[in-house]
């Protein structure tokens, strides 16, 4: 499935903000077997002073801008056209919950996908006894990972309710489980630290999802604004599985990737340290149309 | 014992010194003698009197109170100070133990270097199966953003320190590596120096070894690493790090500036100091800060201390940071469990010294000895970086701490085996410590620094041992009660002489533009001292005024009071508490830059603040507070006097003294208005205002008239020569702003000067009678935008 994207995301700050230094994580990279790049453009205006274009750690593409003079508003625009391969549905070959430990502890490399970063706590996700005491209750010692992950899935799905207005890019994950509501950013970090406490490793997706949904489909939740999902990994031979907690779904060809991190820490899409005290409002807008 | 006889005189003071079996000493040998390296100075010792042992340790300690040597003891108040934790008591070592010690360190730095390169490099420890997956990927302080990252200079590791202890066997050990930012180097020359008062004597003292060499090979090494890029700079995490002292001190002792992280910017992939003099280059940072802190934008997101950007400049290769950012990950307490194999590894050689013995429970069979051999060992976590005698709650000690949490030890270690490590629980050597007017055995910890130079790994000869508070291990912690000692490096000839300065290769040294939040900080010392002055004055007046009136209800009594409430100051209130605020203010901004500071400023500022803690808050009214008033005014006298005879005329001198007249002028506008709103006929306000500008006298020298506003408003806003009106430090203001950087940019002048030109113009050109509520508002706001103006241009 091919797809135009076009995002924009605009802040205006109250005074203007001096030496504004900003990490941007917004471009979409080339995923072989899952997603190609016909084409990505992201624009700035103002017009930074030093722009760098690089990848961090998990190889997602990162744009490092700073800006010498104050600003008082920054505007990001991007054009992307990704052309989006469905995984192919596959034989669940993923070993239970003990074989993971064990393919895990033999598995000796660092590598940016490596399993071994997504096990223990990150910035926005710790130990969370309540979620891991649910996760533990939902885990059956002859399932497979993958049927654990997917029972997870639409247990965390069915147990909150999706809220826009609940939380803020802040809540932590024990808080939006604790009051059972949130958006896909709190439904990925509960999900996520259900995961770990299983010792199954999980890591935080952002990206995209197709606005109008195909014929005959109800829209899906957090359409209208960037999405979060979770990977969880089940094992050598499946490697990591997609799963979207948020719509109850594995993630297949409506879901366009921008990122992967160990929690929202790692990937947020506009990280910035503005020298400033005054208050800002945003701007936010997302077109995911297929071609 | 035996051997004592033979050594020395029977010397009381060793009555009570118990050797312990199992346990090994530094003054004797396992077979009772005096280690030779010791006779000398127990000679000595044996022959002073308890007397004059405590007049010894008092100058010792008076040394440190005045050199106001501290460590930051945390607790619930986050800024208190703790006197410096002396024990007086040198430790001795042989040189040719010593020489020993550093080739084994040695080896083990040069393998440090060789693990953290492979940290953040390929990882081949980890694929090879000789450093689990796991204790990498899970550690904090394995930071992603730099792997990939090679230090400009090449090398990760420049200066990193060891704690060792002595086995009961007689052989030394490492207790653990201390590669993110270590501390205790400048603390060890404040123990030489303090010691050396104590014991001042040429014999022994001519056979120890200098410290200052090692200071001058390490201050070259930095001047090393930031030839091509800039000026080497230490980064503090600021006052409220626990060894903010020795920052302060060692950015003095070896002429760097000390910067904080919001000094710094990053432009173009550059580091830069935010100066008053514009943003300068600097090539070297030597960092007192952990890797989290230091960059907010790609480290720790919540971290105020940090330099937005720090991260991308080092991966450009634009700036060497001392150690390089992520070398914290070395000091983990699981590694030590690895790093014996690994060195056969990486160097194809044994440890020369063996670090103590440590089992990773994320290993079946490791787990399982520690299991069977729990009630020998400590158990914690495997990714702390806390020393072996820093223990935690969390930690299992010997089968104790665990029970508290009500699980079996056995079921604990299962439930979080792979976070967890067992380390034999070592029975360290003990150490002379004087308690009770006799040496008593302590058990203690050598700390170990060693600096990378042009010509291999340079060691700190001594300077640094914990020493027990009790026989207890755990007693080693400062935080717990533990005291320092100076640690001698005995040689059997006179040490040659050290020094930190090269004499064959003198020059002058630029020592570089003021940093503008220094300067900020200077600018606001200044007026909080003069605000305190000021207060003060006003203060006394008013209670010298109900001495002679004996009536708080009388009218010129109550309108002083009013005049001061329009002032903001509330006689009701004690004085302590109206002054506390200022002079709080004011140590907090001295504090900021203490590192400018003289030893004798400093003090000075202590001893106001401690003269006003000492003030009562229930001290009488009248007399009594204006005479205490009185003693706090001559010492600010004293502070300031200080600081204007012995400051040198550098920028940090200018903004000091544009910050007190700053205060002083808009107080002397300040004070003229609200005498001239509250003016009553025959209630003295016209007095009050004399007085405050320490007028009276001129006043009646000059006019030979009772006071008028114009006579008042003449002396206190217009007069040139009377060092408290407005005009007078205008003036003054308007030539320190001619020396600033950027005063005069192609013929034209700064907006400073402008302003302050435009003001003392029109105040020089004023006449008395002109001096009205309304122009004194004017004045007010003209100062107001100086100071906004002022900040802008030199202070952001």
């Amino acid at each position: 499935m091919q797809y135009d994207i076009r995002l924009a995301i605009g802040y205006n700050y109250g005074a203007p903000s001096d030496r504004a230094r900003t990490v941007v994580r917004l471009l979409p990279s080339n995923l072989p077997g899952q997603q190609r790049i016909t084409a990505r453009l992201l624009s700035v205006d103002p017009e930074p002073d030093e722009r760098r274009d690089t990848t961090d750690f998990f190889g997602n593409a990162m744009s490092i801008l700073s800006f010498h003079q104050p600003i008082d508003r920054i505007d990001f625009k991007l054009h992307a056209r990704v052309e989006r391969l469905a995984p192919a549905g596959s034989l669940d070959l993923s070993p239970n919950l003990a074989g993971l430990g064990a393919e895990i502890a033999a598995y000796r490399n660092l590598d940016s996908l490596s399993p071994h970063h997504f096990l223990g706590p990150s910035r926005r996700i710790g130990p969370e006894p309540e979620i891991a005491a649910f996760a533990t209750s939902f885990h059956k010692p002859d399932q497979t990972v993958r049927q654990t992950v997917g029972a997870l899935g639409q247990a965390i799905h069915s147990e909150m309710r999706f809220d826009p207005g609940a939380t803020d890019v802040d809540t932590p994950p024990g808080e939006a489980f604790a009051n059972r509501h949130g958006v896909c950013q709190d439904f990925s970090h509960v999900m996520i630290a259900a995961l770990r406490a299983l010792g199954i490793p999980a890591g935080y997706v952002s990206g995209f999802l197709r606005t109008i949904p195909p014929p005959g489909q109800p829209r899906l939740d957090g359409a209208d604004a960037m999405h979060a999902w979770v990977m969880a990994w089940c094992g050598n031979e499946t490697g990591w599985v997609e799963i979207d907690p948020t719509n109850n779904c594995f993630v297949e060809a409506d879901h366009i990737v921008v990122a992967y991190g160990r929690d929202y820490a790692d990937i947020a899409p506009v990280k910035g340290v503005l020298r400033t005290s005054g208050t800002q409002n945003s701007r936010h807008s997302v077109d995911v149309e297929p071609i | 014992m035996s051997g004592q006889a033979k050594s020395l005189p029977p010397t009381p003071l060793l009555a009570d010194y118990k050797l312990r079996s199992g346990v090994a000493d530094e003054l004797f040998d396992a077979s009772g003698a005096m280690r030779p390296a010791w006779t000398a100075f127990m000679a000595q010792l044996a022959k002073l009197s308890p007397e004059e042992v405590a007049e010894r340790f008092a100058r010792g300690d008076r040394y440190l109170r005045d050199a106001g040597v501290f460590f930051r003891q945390y607790s619930a108040d986050p800024l208190q100070e703790r006197e410096w934790p002396l024990s007086h008591i040198p430790v001795i070592l042989h040189e040719r133990d010593w020489d020993a010690i550093c080739a084994g360190l040695t080896q083990r730095a040069e393998l440090l270097e060789r693990v953290v390169a492979d940290l953040y490099g390929d990882c081949t420890l980890v694929r090879d199966g000789h450093l689990p997956a796991a204790l990498v990927a899970q550690n904090p302080e394995w930071h992603r953003p730099l792997v990939g990252m090679k230090p400009a200079s090449g090398h990760f590791l420049h200066l990193i320190a060891f704690e060792i202890g002595r086995s009961p066997d007689g052989s030394w050990l490492v207790l653990g590596d201390r590669t993110q930012s270590p501390s205790g180097a400048g603390f060890a020359l404040e123990n030489r120096m303090a010691t050396a008062r104590v014991f001042p004597e040429p014999v022994p003292r001519a056979n120890v070894r200098r410290l200052a060499g090692f200071f001058r090979a390490f201050r070259g090494a930095l001047d090393d690493l930031g030839r091509n890029g800039g000026r080497a700079a230490i980064l503090s995490p600021g006052p409220g790090n626990d060894t903010y002292f020795e920052h302060t001190y060692v950015a003095r002792y070896l002429g760097l500036p000390l910067l904080e992280g919001e000094d710094l910017i990053v432009q173009n992939g550059t580091v830069q100091v935010r100066t008053v003099s514009g943003p300068q280059d600097v090539g070297v940072l030597w960092r007192r800060l952990d890797t989290g802190y230091a960059d907010p934008l790609e480290l720790d997101e919540t971290s105020q201390i940090g330099t937005p950007g720090l991260v991308d400049a080092v991966r450009q290769g634009r700036v060497n940071i001392v150690n390089a950012l992520g070398s914290g990950i070395l000091e983990t307490r699981a590694f030590l469990a690895f790093l014996p194999q690994i060195s056969e590894v990486l160097l194809g050689e044994k440890l020369k010294m063996p670090n103590i013995a440590t089992w990773w429970c994320g290993q079946d069979s490791e787990r399982s000895f520690v299991q069977d051999n729990a009630g020998k060992m400590f158990i914690g976590d495997a990714l702390s970086r806390a020393l072996p005698f820093d223990i935690g709650n969390a930690d299992g000690l010997a089968g104790t701490a665990q029970t508290l949490a009500g699980d079996a030890l056995g079921t604990w270690i299962e439930a979080n085996a792979a976070n967890l490590v067992g380390q034999e629980t070592v029975t360290l050597s003990t150490t002379p410590a004087w308690i009770e007017d006799r040496l008593l055995p302590r058990p203690m910890s050598v700390r170990v620094f060693a600096a990378r130079t042009a010509q291999g790994w340079v060691f700190l000869p001594g300077g640094y041992a914990r020493v027990g508070r009790t026989e207890e291990a755990g007693a080693l912690s400062m935080q717990q009660g533990g005291s320092v000692a100076d640690v001698w490096i005995m040689c059997d000839r006179p040490a040659p002489p050290e020094t930190l300065f090269d004499n064959e290769r003198f020059r002058r040294e630029d020592t570089g533009a003021l940093p503008s939040r220094a300067a900020d900080n200077l600018f606001w010392l200044g007026r909080y001292v003069e605000r305190a002055e000021g207060a003060i004055r006003l203060l006394r007046g008013y209670h010298l005024r109900l001495a002679e009136t004996g009536d708080p209800d009388d009218d010129s009594v109550q309108q002083i009071s009013n005049l001061l409430a329009a002032l903001f100051v509330d006689v009701g209130a004690p004085a302590h508490a109206t002054l506390t605020p200022m002079l709080g203010s004011a140590r907090l901004s001295a504090g900021r830059v203490r590192d400018r500071f003289s030893v004798d400023g400093w003090a000075a500022l202590t001893d106001l603040m401690t003269s006003l803690d000492a003030m009562s808050a229930n001290i009488q009214p009248g007399d009594e507070c204006a005479r205490q008033l009185g003693i706090l005014l001559r010492k600010i006298t004293g502070f300031n006097g200080l600081v204007h005879e012995n400051m040198h005329r550098t920028s940090g001198w200018r903004f000091l003294t544009l910050g007190r007249a700053m205060e002083r002028a808009d107080a002397a506008a300040a004070v003229l208005t609200a005498c001239m709103a509250g003016d009553v006929p025959g209630l003295g306000l016209l007095d009050m205002a004399l007085e405050y500008g320490d007028s009276r006298i001129t006043h009646q020298r000059r006019y030979r008239v009772d006071p008028t506003w114009e006579t008042v408003g003449d002396l206190l806003a217009l007069d040139a020569n009377n060092p408290r009106s407005v005009l007078f430090q205008v003036t003054a203001m308007r030539r320190i702003a001619q020396d600033l950087p950027r005063a005069q940019v192609a013929g034209r002048v700064s907006d400073v000067l402008g302003a302050l030109l435009r003001l003392e113009t029109q105040l020089v050109v004023a006449h008395p009678s002109d001096i009205t509520i309304a122009c004194l508002t004017d004045i007010r706001a003209a100062l107001a935008d100086i100071s906004a103006k002022l900040a802008s241009a030199y202070l952001n």
